[in-house]
């Protein structure tokens, strides 16, 4: 499965347009994780925890938009968006979304 | 008493601890950036040689940055008056500058040599007390191009 933000894939050609897929998934922050974060805000620097717990959050949403583009058929997700909101006072949606299409060529 | 003690030494510790990180940081970002300048980065939808590049996979990086008490306290007091938030304006451009560099990275990895339709999103993960800024999100995102095959 090909995921790329572009809408053209060079050297590959799109076949079949297969419309909109999309993954979202609401995470809430961890009570200990948020005290430490509660110190950093004093001291300053990088959240590595909120860091990684971003990153699998949106990895977890991209699978969920991959399994559906698969059910549909796709071998690519095109035109791929990010968009983050909050949705909650601790917790945030993280919503992916591009169109899946079949591209022609081996590799992919 | 004591309120004015503890805010004395939280002041201290942020500006202390703060400016130290920020200079840190700032060393390794100009260090990182001379590393991976041969990656070029660009914000147009398509590659203006696309017969001679292959690949096409997504990439991204992101941080989470959070502020100090220290720059917290100085941006109130701004805030009275207006004007520029220089003690913001550097915490957001070190959160972009390590987003892009921590994407770049990734290319790298993947053996691509510039970036495609690179997009920012900057959210707000938790506020800090008053509705000041605690921590903010940076994402960066992108299609990778290059002598290679997409997964």
């Amino acid at each position: 499965m090909l995921i790329s933000n572009m809408e053209v894939i060079p050297q590959k050609r799109i076949i079949k347009h297969l419309g909109l897929v999309q993954g979202s998934t609401v995470r809430a922050k961890h009570v200990g994780k948020d005290i430490l974060a509660g110190f950093k805000n004093i001291l300053g620097g990088e959240l590595t925890a909120y860091t990684e717990l971003m990153s699998e959050a949106r990895e977890e949403a991209t699978q969920r938009m991959i399994a559906q583009a698969e059910s549909a058929g796709a071998n690519a997700v095109l035109n791929v968006r990010f968009a983050t909101s909050s949705v909650a006072q601790g917790a945030a949606e993280l919503f992916v979304y591009g169109t899946a299409v079949v591209l022609d060529g081996a590799s992919v | 008493m004591w309120e004015i003690a503890i805010v004395v030494v939280l002041l201290c510790l942020g500006y202390g601890f703060g400016s130290y990180r920020e200079k840190k940081h700032y060393q390794s970002i100009y260090a990182r950036e001379a590393e991976l300048k041969n990656i070029l980065v660009f914000d147009t939808a398509r590659s203006p040689a696309p017969e001679s590049e292959t690949g096409g996979q997504l990439v991204l990086g992101n941080v989470v940055i959070s502020s100090d008490y220290f720059k917290t306290f100085v941006a109130g007091l701004r805030m009275l008056v207006g004007g520029r938030l220089t003690s913001y304006e550097s915490l957001l451009d070190r959160g972009r500058r390590e987003a892009v560099l921590r994407m770049k990275a990734e290319a790298r990895e993947l053996g691509a040599d510039s970036i495609f339709n690179v997009k920012f999103e900057t959210s707000s993960i938790s506020k800090g007390g008053n509705d000041t800024l605690g921590s903010i999100e940076v994402l960066v995102y992108g299609t990778a191009l290059g002598n290679f095959q997409a997964a």
